[in-house]
This record gives structure tokens, sequence and C-alpha cells, in this order.
């Protein structure tokens, strides 16, 4: 399977600031009841950006200046919680094509680099910068580029980092492991006779 | 003993500033005195026994036995390890790196070991780990002693081998799957028209969606009823083992797992849901996935991982009583916080995990998730034994007898290395109460919510006010009085038999505050079935709970049972984040089994110990 070699990506940034942001705020539990992934995108924070009825509430998503922006920026512990996909795929299927946080859960981490989606960490007082500048001038251009492990916009530069073994996933069109996994299976195979658990 | 030249220590110095390990964790900073952090900037050695057993750690002292117990190794035993050290380099270089750091003993780094717990092993699968001394992952004495956590055990004993980018491909031996995680990814094996290659290992149950308050199909909401169905439909094309409602085994995948015999020490385990960790209270390593993880799992038995470091958790002493698991494990994260886990597995261990029974040890692993770590566990002792055996899944005859004896040999090895050691002190735990959107936002139930003003960082001080404006609550007023709407017992946290009598043994006699919606939901049909013979569920019903059928109901909300509007609830669930119950702007408060039931009867957040005159 041929994967996108994902080095960098660029695009306009959003601030959806806060520290613990997690995936039942990313996307609530309701809105999981489907068999497919498809058309999540519209449910992202949709707590969070919409009243009871329907009308939206003050929010970075419902900005005008920042309709089309592909890249998401955000505090510490990013994506706490539940393990559910449905998070990353959400972002995904609005349109983001990288997040640019403090630091990420665990989880939501495997599962967005597993979709292709860079998650880079940087320091706070780097991401003050970034997002004074993206707010004075929502148009800015940023370039995630994961392989030189740095964000570059408006005529800065900050290091940001990434795990070593997603970094490479990413870099090098492996982010989706199950090609990797199958050419195991013989191995596993071989785990039967050592593990009795495994034929039970 | 080889010096160490200019050269090496000046390597040796760029090494410590390149390893995470060295760098003092943030979450020292924040520890209350309760709580001692036996962290130096060379965390990366081992605790020494003897230093642990001046902590009171009684069970390192009866694991270690009294042979063991602070012996050092002769001269001779020392000589004679030092002469196999010198024939491999590898070993050589992590002798003299290690020496280097002051180890409680001067000659040699990790001397409780090789006399202790046996001869330096040269086999192939001991060099195999010594290969990768140079990578980043390198632990400078580990790989001499021998002396394993459970955790590298199980990790090694799985590894099918390392990926082009690192990580491990790692063998999952048991894969449980329910309805809302699982459609996308069969989707996915159909479209690259893979099969399941362990259906045998692959157990599936319906949880998250089942309304509880009707059996009968089609359920009221067709979203639901597509979920059942497709999850019918994959595990009957695939294969894969069904608990469907009409098996009498449905419940809570966390727990039909262990309640089957299915969850057992020394495995590995994934489900498509973050409170996998549930099952590490079997000493099994378990991680909550995504749904492509899930694809990954059906079609190759396996997925990619990187590993984790171990924090080795004691609570050691004597719960107070009116103290239960929930309130340990709320008392655990309050104190870490809810990222302080990023990286780690959670091992618990001490006197209070020596004594809880399985279902307490099954709450305070559920949560680990909720503290950041992706796995906890706690050791296999003969209490884990005394409940896996005669389980439906669990080994019979002769192979009940390996079973146990590979059971026994897959715990922690005293003295094995830790990348980090948090002791509590079980007395300083209290009844725990969550006040905010995170389940890190705890507090006593005796004491105040927190102010604002006090807070010590800048991200805490921003992190109460948010709470505060989404709980509608004020800074520095007490929580106990707080009014409910609802109360609610259950989830895969604490919807297990024991909960159910603990609260029984209480509620007799008394009734819910009139105004309070209180739902009773066993997390399974056969805790159901369990209540049911021993006649609780009528003591809840008598009680004015509504007693329902199994499933996941009011902790997640993705089914009919919700918050609606801002309602205030009393929740023995696991997480209190904003919208969690079902209404975006409702409110959840956290608490052991025991005070949701405290607080049904008494309208309001109450203390259990004295609404149910439980002697402090």
């Amino acid at each position: 399977m041929a994967l996108a070699k994902i080095t960098q990506v660029s695009g306009r940034g959003v601030p959806v600031l806060g520290n613990d942001i997690d995936t039942d705020r990313i996307i609530p539990a309701r809105f999981m009841k489907c068999v497919s992934f498809d058309g999540l995108g519209e449910f992202v924070f949709f707590d969070v950006r919409k009243n009871a009825d329907g009308s939206p509430k003050e929010h970075p998503l419902n900005e005008a200046r920042y309709q089309g922006a592909s890249i998401l920026i955000s505090g510490a512990n990013f994506g706490c919680g539940s393990s559910r996909e449905h998070a990353p795929q959400a972002i995904q299927k609005y349109g983001f094509r990288a997040i640019i946080a403090e630091n990420y859960a665990e989880i939501f981490f495997g599962n967005s680099t597993t979709l292709g989606i860079p998650c880079v960490s940087a320091s706070r007082e780097d991401i003050q910068k970034l997002v004074a500048a993206v707010q004075s001038n929502p148009q800015t251009e940023i370039v995630v580029d994961v392989a030189a492990k740095e964000v570059r916009f408006a005529g800065q530069k900050i290091p940001v980092t990434i795990r070593d073994s997603a970094r490479d996933a990413l870099i090098n069109g492996r982010w989706d492991a199950i090609g990797e996994l199958l050419e195991g299976i013989p191995v596993v195979k071989t785990f039967t006779a050592k593990l009795p658990y495994l034929s039970a | 003993m080889p010096h160490l030249s200019f050269r090496d220590s000046m390597q040796l110095a760029a090494h410590r500033r390149q390893c995470p390990q060295y760098r003092l964790d943030p979450i020292q900073q924040r520890l209350p005195r309760s709580c001692q952090l036996h962290l130096s900037p060379r965390s990366h050695q081992q605790i020494h026994p003897q230093r642990r057993l001046q902590l009171g750690d009684l069970t390192a002292q009866r694991r270690l036995g009294h042979r063991q117990r602070l012996r050092r190794p002769t001269k001779m035993q020392l000589a004679g390890h030092l002469a196999k050290v010198n024939e491999v380099p590898q070993l050589k270089r992590i002798l003299i790196l290690t020496r280097h750091h002051r180890h409680p003993n001067k000659y040699f780094p990790c001397m409780q070991l090789p006399a202790t717990i046996g001869p330096l092993d040269m086999s192939p699968a001991a060099t195999a780990t010594l290969a990768h001394v140079d990578n980043a992952n390198f632990r400078p004495n580990l790989d001499i002693s021998m002396a394993k956590s459970l955790f590298e055990k199980v990790w090694e004993s799985h590894t099918v081998r390392k990926l082009a980018n690192g990580q491990t491909q790692l063998l999952i031996g048991t894969h449980l799957i329910h309805e809302v995680t699982s459609p996308q990814a069969f989707g996915m094996l159909r479209d690259l028209k893979l099969k399941v290659l362990m259906p045998h290992r692959t157990f599936a149950t319906v949880d998250h969606i089942v309304p509880t308050d009707q059996f009968a199909e089609p359920y009221a909401d067709p979203l639901a009823q597509a979920m059942m169905d497709a999850l019918r439909k994959n595990c009957a094309e695939f294969g894969v083992t069904f608990f469907d409602r009409a098996s009498g085994k449905q419940g809570v995948v966390h727990i039909v797992g262990p309640e089957q015999g299915i969850t057992q020490p020394g495995t590995t385990i994934a489900c498509g849901d973050s409170h996998t960790s549930t099952h590490g209270a079997f000493g099994a390593i378990a991680f909550g996935i995504g749904t492509t993880q899930i694809r990954d799992v059906l079609a190759t038995q396996t997925m990619a991982i990187g590993p984790l470091k171990v924090r080795r958790i004691n609570v050691n002493g004597k719960l107070r009583p009116g103290v239960y698991a929930k309130d340990v494990i709320l008392h655990i994260i309050r104190t870490l916080g809810v990222n302080g886990g990023t990286g780690y597995a959670y091992e618990y261990g001490g006197e209070v995990f020596d004594r809880m029974t399985m279902e307490e040890r099954m709450t305070v692993c559920n949560m680990s998730i909720e503290g950041g770590a992706r796995v906890g566990y706690v050791n296999p002792d003969e209490t884990t034994f005394a409940y896996l055996k005669d389980r439906p899944y669990s080994p019979k005859g002769a192979a009940w007898d390996a079973a146990v004896a590979g059971w026994k040999a897959v715990a922690s090895d005293p003295g094995c290395h830790y990348d980090n050691v948090v002791d509590f002190r079980a007395e300083d735990i209290p009844p725990t109460v969550t006040w905010g959107i995170n389940p890190a936002q705890a507090i006593a139930v005796g004491e105040n919510i927190p102010d604002p003003a006090k807070a010590t960082s800048v991200d805490e001080k921003a992190s109460i006010e948010e709470a505060l404006a989404y709980m509608k609550f004020k800074a520095n007023a007490p929580i106990k009085g707080t009014k409910i709407d609802v109360a609610f017992l259950g989830s895969c946290t604490n919807g297990r038999l024991s909960d159910f009598q603990e609260v029984a043994k209480y509620i007799k006699g008394k009734r819910v505050a009139p105004g309070v919606k209180a739902l009773a939901v066993p997390g399974s049909q056969i805790v159901a079935l369990q209540c049911a013979k021993l006649g609780i569920d009528q003591v809840f019903r008598d009680a004015g709970f509504e007693w329902r059928e199994a499933g996941c109901s009011m902790c997640l909300a993705m089914n009919p049972d919700k918050l609606v509007g801002d309602q205030i609830s009393a929740s023995s669930s696991n997480r209190n984040f904003k919208g969690r119950q079902g209404s975006p702007t409702g409110r959840t408060l956290l608490m052991s089994p025991l005070m949701v039931a405290a607080a049904a009867i008494a309208g309001s957040v109450a203390d259990a110990r004295e609404v149910f005159a439980v002697a402090k």
C-alpha cells in the first residue's frame, strides 16, 4: 500500500485554546452512533460550538476569519479521555491536516498518527507567538515541517518535537502500519506454540 | 573495576542530558506531603531493596523472603559476575556507565540482583536485549539484572518484531470488541479483503448503546439498532464469539471479560475502549485502542506500539472505614494529575492492593487512563487465581496448574527496575468527590471547592475558573450539601456484584430523596442474576432506585439514559467531562458507590459515613 509521505503540511491555522481538551469535547458520544466515519466532520467540537437550539456559540471555529483553516492549534494534554478514533476522524474530516499543541494524550496521538495527521508539540511560549501571529492575521500561512521538526510562519521559525517513531512513519509513508503488520503474520503464527493461551 | 576516563565521563554527561529518565518529572513539584515520590535525577537506578524496606514496604519484604532480604553479594560472587561481565563488551560498557552513579553499593551497580535473584543469564534473549543499548530507550542497569517487571516480561513474550519506525509489533492475545468502535474496522477489513486472523481469540459484546429499560428489539433509536445489527452480522461473518443479550452473558465489555475468565494474567489484551486498562487488575497488559488499530488486531492479531515506562504506585497501610477502591484511584489521579501518567504503565502494589478483591483492583485499574496512563496493572497473586478458578474460559485440569505456575512467574521480580516510584499512605485517603470537569479536579467530601485565587500556577487558575463556570459552583463553598438531581450506580468502574452488595448493606430501610432520579444498572447480565439471587435488586427497588438491564447506561449516554439540561449527577462512573452524561450542560460528580447512595438518600452530596453511620 503506497501511502503519502507526509514531510510537511501547510495551511492557515485556528487556535482552539485550553488544556485537557478531551475527546468527548472533540466529538460528543451521541454522534458516535454510526457504522461509518463519514460525515463526522460537521460535529467536531459540536457542544462548544453550538447551543442546544443549534444556534452558534462564540467559538473560533465559528468565526468567519478562520474558515478554511487546516491547522489546529491548542494547549496541553490535547485529546485526553476516550480512545474513540471518531475524534481524530472528525478533526480530519472537518479539514484539519495537522495539529500543533503543547502535548497530547497517548491514545489520541497514536490514533492521529495512524490517520496521517501529524501532531507536533511546541513550547507554550512558541505556541503563544504562533497564536499571536494567527490572531493578528488569520491569513498567516503556517508550514508544519515534520521532517525538519519546525513550524514556520510569518518569517518566524519555532522548533517542535514529535516522537521519532511517528516522525519516521509520517515522512516515510508508513503511518498506516497494516502492510508491515501483515508481513509479520508468519512470525505471529509461531507464537501459538510459545503462548498456550492462544490455543485455548 | 575500570575507572571512568575524562572522555567517558563527558559522553556519560551527554547521554544523561538526552535520557528522559534523568529529568525531574514535573509532577514532583505538585505533590502534597501525604505522598512521597522517590524520584531522583538519577531515577534510572533501581530502588534498592534495603531502601524500600526502610520505607516500610512490607510487600517487598514479604516478596523478598528472609533469605534474600538485605543480603549483599559476597566478594567471591561479585568477582564471578564481574568475570562474566568482562567477557561481554556491552555489559562492560553498562557497568562503566552505571558505576559512576554512586549507587548504594559502590562495587556493583545492581548488587541486589545477581546474588539474590540468580546467576547472570547469558541466554540469547538477554544478549538480544543488550543489542539495543545504543538506542534511545537505553536503560543503564536494567538488562544485566534480569529482574524484570511484569510489564517487561509480558512485552518481551509478546514481541513479534521491531518495525521500521522503531515501534514494536506486539502480539495481542485477546481482542475484545463492542458495537461502537468496531463496525468501521470490519468495514476496513472488507475493503482490504482480509479475514480475522484468530477469531477464537476475539470476543464481542454489546454495551454502549443498549437501552437499559428495553430488552425487546427493534430499539426505539434506529441508529442504536443499526449498530446492534452490524455487530451481529460482523461476528457471524467473521466467526467471532458474540455475547449477545440473548446469551445471558452480555454486559459491559470490561465486566464480561473477567467474568468469563477470558482476562488472564501475563496476557496482552486490546479493546477499542480506553477503559480496557481494567483488565490489568489480573496482571494483563491491556490497551485501549482506536478503530484503525482494531482493524490491525483483527487482521494480524498484533499492533504497532512503542514501549512504556513503568511507574510503581504503592499504597501501604489500611484504608479507613467508608473509603473504597474508587477513592484510592480518585486520590491517586488528584495527586498525580490527569496527564501525570503519560508515557507510563502504572503498576499498583502495596498492602492495600494485596488485600483488595479482584473487583476492587478492577475499579482502580479501570481509571488508570484518567490519570493519563495507557496501562495499569496489579501483579497476579492467590486472590487472582482464586477468582479465575473454574470460570468458563479459565484453563482446566492439568492446564490450570501449568497456567498458575506461569502466572506466578510473570509477576514483577523483587528489585526490578521502575522508572519511577510513588508512595501513598492509605490512612491519608478520604472519601473523594470530583467537583470539576476532569477526574483530577477532586476533593475530600469534607473539603471546600478550590479558589482560583489560591492556584499555584496560571494553568491551574485557568482550569479552576473554567470548571467553576461550567459547574456553576462557587469557589470556597463546601461540596457537601450540593443538591443532586440524578444518582447513577453502575459502569465498568463500579457496576460489579460487590458494588451493589456493599450499597445494599446500607440502604435497607432507607428511601431515595424526593426529586432524585436514582438508577442502579448492573454491569452485566450475570451481575444482574447474582443480585437477583441474593435479593439485592429488591433492596434497591424498595429504596426507590430504578433497577435496570445491563449496559453502560448513563456513564456516557449513548443510550436513552441521559442527563437533562444542567442536572447534577452523583455518579459511580469514571468521567466528569463537559457533556459526558448526555446533556451538553449536564454536570457530573464522580464518587464511590456508597457515596452515590448517600447522595441519593440525602438528596445532596453527603458523607456516606455520616448518612449510614459508618464508624470513622
